[in-house]
């Protein structure tokens, strides 16, 4: 019988290692975040995992008084996908940037997505490069002025979730870097959902980046400007909790309830566990309102079950026990 | 023809080699394949070289499109698949073109006359039937119907197709060539029947092929008598054919069970090295974890993964493979956890020459990495004892917990030869570093005293967390140190942690003489060719040449200079221009080394090599 995992607290989940990200740095809301979202995960902390490629975010690991390695930039991906298909019982979790995730990393964070192995990817997207001081990323805006774009980036971005969605992740969602309540539940969430999860946090960089998610993460304006999706709920949103999405043709559209007479019951019900991601990748695209929340959760068959059935059903059938007898197999002749 | 019932005259040989080509759809594979096999069954000694096309659908008859399947077997010792043949059977024009080269002058070529087509000769560019236009006059040149006497020895057979008759042709060749060498055709029909067992029509049609083959020699007047080479004199024990690629493949299975480890690999499909992935999927009943991943730099990323949380974990690639690992190689070194790289080497730089064979990667292995980042490198060097190689890799990395990288080359991946099978329980123990439970004063970067290997903590484990990077490392706790003493010291730490595997690892005993006024050096897979060369040397009385083979380049072994210290000069042979005399100029400074080198993506000739070092002495 599985031992009962001991109680813990954030405490129990913070390194000994100074923090060394800058003042006012959203990283400290997601560090915090998950010390406290830990505990009420019911894993053994010594089965914990952090991964990290390179940058600001992924100091993440020295910072949690778990197992973890800060490897390669771009490439945590494929080392946690090594260690999970190693030993399956750990809760295995990757820290990542917008730049190791989707430049230097871009391969290797579709192929885990397709895959679907049951990790949990918490990517830092700050859309600008903070560790190298200034860059443009693949998800900044064109024309944003950063050190290596002084008149303004050229480069379109890409949306981390389109990217995701397209590459079949089957968990994805989406937290404002301000949110730390909603942050801690999502973590939970992740953790909880059997496949690969995705976790997008829209990290403000102080620095270098300062305001990028302002205008609708404001603390001003943010019930006005983003919508937190839950499954089976309507999608409402606005101080007045009065606009909501509908689908118009092909498009979804925000409506208020209660003008040119729509209903409450006129207003979209988030389905996060649908397979067809159709409307997750309408939800994802949206700026008005920034949507957060888990917008996919689908249920489907993990890389390790997959692996688990045909390992199980190669070894009834084979014959080999020991290396020995494979090696004694077959055609084999004897010299005396 | 006239058939003769008198039976013919035996002649003793040695030994003989023997080269099958054919389009790329004759089946030259198997009839060589089977021919060695039989071979190795009666007890001979055998090395074999397959020689494929490069192209995967060549056009039919062209000459890109020829696959070749040589054979070396003998009552003497055979270390190579030999250079220049002595028998050729050339199945079709193109065939013949692009292989005489390779025959030995007055020696017999057996030809299909049958394929010797306008059409067929236009396509292999002869301007006119070498058959006919005195071209071959230098050669014993024995030409055979064989599509129609193939065809003649099926008309009974019912519910064939025209393919699976014409393609059945290559068992007549076999045939012939088995009574030229006094071989039993059992093992072959016994194949048939494993093979084809849901077929009976296929294994009546390929057995009563080989049986004509067989007949037709018998009573061919052209071949005068038959050979026989008795077998080997091999040290007893239970043997089977292995190709070097399987021979790593199972050398890595050996060490997961000796080790108490499972074994991962994460690879990237890349030629010649693809085999090894090809095997170790296969074996998922021994607990072998395979992730065919996205890139080679994944690959390796995901063995450090598996590494980290315990188990034996690997990565195969060929020389650009190896090119893009070299960041996350650099990590496994930083972090100080098991891994062994295997590099198949093959014809560089960049793509270079995919399916020959070249050494040209020694020093991306010895250096290729950013800072200093020293690893154990060893080299394989014959088909066989890959599996030791790759073994000792494994164990050398599990002991020392530092990355070992393992150089073979496309000769002796694709190669074959017998192998004395070892059972796992006569291998050598392999003991680890794995702490189970967390003791007082545990630190990650803890050391042993005598090899220096910091202990592997493995994800589990309560009271074990922490933390591994690419970042400096403190030299106690691991945490990051940015502390400039604590930098050079982990340098030089890491580097004598390498330096003292030299205390684990055999001498080198130079062969022939040990002493004398020529050494011949090598390493990794010209073995055979070098030691053929010098040991003909020998027995012609030229008992003053010895022979150095390395197979474990770093660290060197500990009597290195010793051993140098005892010839008048040494040449160092490469297949490459001059990378391992580098690494010995390094290391061996007092000595001069004279060099032979060959970058023609081809194995050393016998013949080079006995008159370059014939003109040293
Ligand atoms: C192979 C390699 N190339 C480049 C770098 C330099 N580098 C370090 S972090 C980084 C960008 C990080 O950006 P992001 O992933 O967005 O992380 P952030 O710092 O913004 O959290 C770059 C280019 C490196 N460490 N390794
Ligand atoms: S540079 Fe930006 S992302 Fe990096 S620590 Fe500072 S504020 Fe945070
Ligand atoms: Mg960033």
């Amino acid at each position: 019988m599985e031992a009962a995992v001991k109680e813990y607290t954030y405490k129990d989940f913070a390194s000994d290692q100074e923090v060394r990200w800058c003042p006012g740095c959203d990283d400290y809301v997601i560090l915090r975040s998950m010390q406290k979202a830990l505990p009420e995960m019911g894993v053994k902390k010594e089965d914990v995992v952090f991964i990290s490629g390179i940058g600001c975010s992924s100091r993440f690991p020295y910072y949690m008084d778990t197992y973890g390695m800060h490897g390669i930039h771009g490439r945590a991906p494929a080392i946690a996908t090594g260690l999970k298909l190693t030993n399956p019982d750990l809760s295995v979790w990757v820290i990542t940037g917008d730049g190791d995730s989707m430049a230097i990393g871009g391969n290797h964070f579709i192929h885990v997505l397709r895959r679907n192995i049951d990790l949990n990817i918490v990517l830092f997207n700050n859309e600008i490069y903070g560790l190298t001081k200034g860059q443009f990323s693949p998800t900044s805006l064109v024309g944003q002025k950063t050190k290596s774009s002084p008149y303004g980036n050229t480069q379109p971005p890409f949306s981390a979730g389109e990217l995701a969605l397209g590459a079949h992740a089957r968990f994805f969602g989406r937290i404002s870097g301000n949110t730390p309540k909603e942050m801690t539940q999502i973590f939970i969430d992740a953790e909880k959902f059997k496949g690969t999860s995705l976790i997008e946090v829209l990290q403000n960089c102080p620095i270098f980046n300062d305001g990028a998610y302002s205008k609708f993460n404001d603390k001003a304006v943010r019930e006005d400007r983003m919508l937190f999706v839950e499954h089976g709920k309507p999608m409402i949103f606005g101080k007045e909790r009065n606009k909501g999405l509908v689908l118009n043709g092909l498009k979804l559209e925000v409506v208020t309830i209660g003008e040119n007479g729509v209903t409450e019951t006129d207003i979209l019900v988030h389905d996060a566990k649908e397979q067809d991601p159709t409307l997750h990748q309408m939800l994802v695209r949206m700026e008005y309102p920034m949507v957060t929340g888990i917008i996919r959760a689908f249920d489907d068959v993990t890389l390790e079950e997959r692996e688990d059935a045909l390992t199980a059903q190669v070894k009834s059938d084979s014959n080999f026990k020991k290396t020995d007898d494979l090696f004694f197999s077959g055609d084999i002749y004897n010299v005396f | 023809m006239i058939a003769t019932t008198e039976k013919k005259k035996q002649k003793v040989i040695d030994a003989v080699i023997i080269r099958f080509v054919g389009d790329s759809g004759d089946g030259m594979q198997l009839t060589g394949t089977q021919f060695s096999d039989t071979s190795a069954m009666f007890g001979n000694d055998v090395a074999t070289f397959p020689n494929y096309p490069a192209e995967i659908r060549a056009p039919q008859g062209s000459l890109y499109g020829v696959s070749g399947f040589q054979v070396h077997i003998g009552s003497v010792e055979i270390n190579t698949p030999g250079d220049d043949v002595d028998l050729l059977v050339a199945m079709n024009p193109a065939g013949l073109k692009t292989n005489l080269h390779a025959l030995k002058p007055g020696h017999t070529v057996i030809v299909d006359t049958d394929s010797f087509t306008k059409k067929n000769l236009e396509k292999a560019l002869y301007d006119s039937n070498p058959l006919e236009d005195g071209s071959l006059e230098n050669y014993r040149v024995i030409e055979v119907a064989m599509t129609s006497l193939t065809k003649e020895a099926l008309k009974e057979v019912e519910g064939l197709d025209n393919k699976t008759i014409t393609r059945s042709k290559n068992m007549f060749a076999l045939g012939m060539v088995y009574w030229m060498y006094g071989r039993s055709r059992e093992y072959t029909t016994e194949f048939f029947n494993k093979k084809f067992k849901k077929k009976p029509e296929v294994i009546e049609a390929n057995t009563k092929v080989l049986n004509a083959g067989f007949y037709f020699a018998e009573t061919l007047e052209l071949i005068p008598n038959a050979y026989t080479i008795a077998p080997a004199k091999m040290a007893p024990g239970t043997y089977r054919i292995i190709m070097g690629n399987q021979a790593t493949a199972w050398g890595f299975l050996a060490a997961a069970e000796k080790s108490g480890l499972e074994l991962f690999l994460g690879s990237y499909p890349i030629t010649p090295a693809s085999n090894i992935l090809h095997e170790l999927v296969k074996h998922k009943h021994f607990g072998v974890k395979t992730l065919q991943a996205e890139d080679e730099i994944a690959g390796i990323s995901s063995a450090i993964g598996a590494s980290f949380a315990g188990d034996l974990a690997i990565t195969t690639t060929s020389g650009p493979g190896l090119a893009l690992k070299a960041e996350a190689l650099g990590l496994a070194m930083m972090i100080e956890l098991p891994l062994v790289i295997v590099d198949v080497q093959r014809g560089g730089p960049s793509t270079g020459l995919p399916t020959k064979t070249e050494q040209s990667d020694l020093l991306q292995a010895m250096y290729g990495r950013n800072g200093e980042s020293p690893i154990i490198v060893i080299a394989a060097s014959t088909p066989s004892n890959c599996f030791e190689y790759a073994y000792e890799a494994a164990k050398l990395t599990i002991e020392h917990m530092t990355p070992v990288l393992l150089l073979t080359d496309g000769y002796i991946a694709n190669g074959s030869a017998p192998w004395k099978i070892k059972s796992v329980a006569s291998m050598p123990e392999i003991k680890n570093n794995i702490i189970k439970e967390a003791e007082e004063d545990w630190h990650p970067y803890n050391r042993d005293k005598d090899t220096l290997a910091r202990n592997w903590a493995i994800p589990g484990v309560p009271g074990l967390e922490h933390r591994v990077g690419g970042l400096e490392k403190d030299r106690v706790s691991g945490n990051v140190s940015y502390v400039p003493e604590n930098h050079e010291y982990m340098t030089k730490i890491r580097a004598e942690k390498v330096k003292r595997v030299q205390n684990y690892i055999p001498e080198i005993v130079p062969e022939f003489t040990e002493e004398g006024d020529l050494l011949v050096v090598g390493w990794g897979g010209t073995y055979g060719s070098l030691h053929s060369a010098v040991k003909e040397l020998n027995e012609e009385g030229y008992n003053n040449i010895g022979f150095a083979h390395f197979n474990y380049i770093n660290p060197l072994p500990k009597n290195t200079s010793e051993v140098f210290s005892k010839y008048k000069k040494i040449i160092v042979c490469e297949l490459n221009s001059g990378q391992f005399v580098k690494v010995l100029k390094i290391n061996c400074s007092e000595f001069n080394f004279l060099q032979f080198n060959k970058i023609q993506g081809l194995p050393f000739a016998n013949n080079e090599l006995v008159e370059k070092f014939k003109s040293l002495v």
